[in-house]
């Protein structure tokens, strides 16, 4: 498929994510609007490491060109999960303290 | 149309409805499997593309174990109904112009970019995305990052429990 298709894919699903962390008001769905930012950016490495993947693939088969994009959405992934995991628990810690996650509850931290 | 290129807009149009449903439900719990949708959607399009080891984690990373995080808490707390607070409507009405500006913009941009005209994405062949290969590059270039991430993973740990017991 032409690398342009994926492109606007990937735009698209980013451009969901920024409008849903800003029309939103529940923390956890602004959480999951950035974890959809972060996947529309692994598929992007992806289609981009396949893409010059296949240019080094017509002249050498075994060629390992395009590796690191796949690795690095490995890492990405590493440390999408550690981000969940403490920002869960701040969610959490909020609703204690103010038995609700709306985020208009925290403007009371400007002053 | 080949079965590849059919399973293509059927993934994206998968995954553009399913994450305009995340942000359009009003119930959480439905925005969480809507998301699930989307991450199944991506991992389609990774085994489209051949990195059968990063579809495969994927699913097991973010559809198993982050999603059934998300509805933990969303469970434990009781969120499951319609509790959402009304925001002025011109809040919203500004969010979304303002995303598809950027989407225009970026869109353009993207469309008159030479270097990326006439390039394809190699479809079913190439073997980097098997996990042989994954795995020497990973144990050898980039072990470094690697141990460095499970250092991350520690701190991320314990700060999850010190913030949690509080």
């Amino acid at each position: 498929m032409p690398i342009q298709y994926y492109i606007f894919l990937a735009l698209a699903l980013f451009t969901i994510g920024i409008v849903g962390v800003l029309t939103r008001r529940n923390a956890i769905i602004i959480f999951m609007c950035v974890e959809l930012m972060l996947n529309a950016t692994n598929l992007l490495l992806v289609a981009f490491s396949k893409m010059h993947h296949g240019l080094a693939y017509a002249s050498d088969k075994a060629s390992l060109v395009g590796i690191d994009g796949q690795l690095f959405v490995f890492f990405i992934m590493v440390v999408a999960a550690a981000e969940v995991s403490v920002g869960l628990a701040i969610i959490v810690m909020m609703y204690r303290n103010t038995h609700s996650v709306d985020i208009n509850f925290l403007n009371r931290l400007k002053n | 149309m080949g079965i590849v290129q059919i399973l293509f807009w059927f993934l994206t149009a998968l995954a553009l409805v399913s994450a305009l449903m995340v942000l359009l439900s009003k119930n959480p719990v439905f925005s969480v499997l809507w998301l699930i949708a989307v991450f199944f959607a991506i991992s389609g399009h990774y085994i489209l593309l051949n990195a059968q080891f990063l579809a495969i984690v994927n699913m097991i990373v973010y559809a198993g174990a982050i999603m059934v995080l998300f509805l933990f808490v969303i469970m434990l707390m009781n969120l499951n109904k319609e509790t959402e607070p009304q925001k002025n409507i011109w809040m919203k009405i500004a969010g979304a112009v303002s995303g598809g500006c950027l989407l225009m913009v970026l869109i353009s941009l993207v469309k008159q970019a030479n270097e990326m005209t006439g390039k394809t994405a190699l479809m079913k062949d190439g073997n980097i995305g098997l996990i042989g290969n994954l795995g020497k590059a990973l144990f050898s270039d980039f072990v470094v990052p690697f141990e460095i991430s499970s250092v991350l993973f520690l701190s991320a740990m314990v700060g999850a429990v010190v913030i949690g017991k509080k």
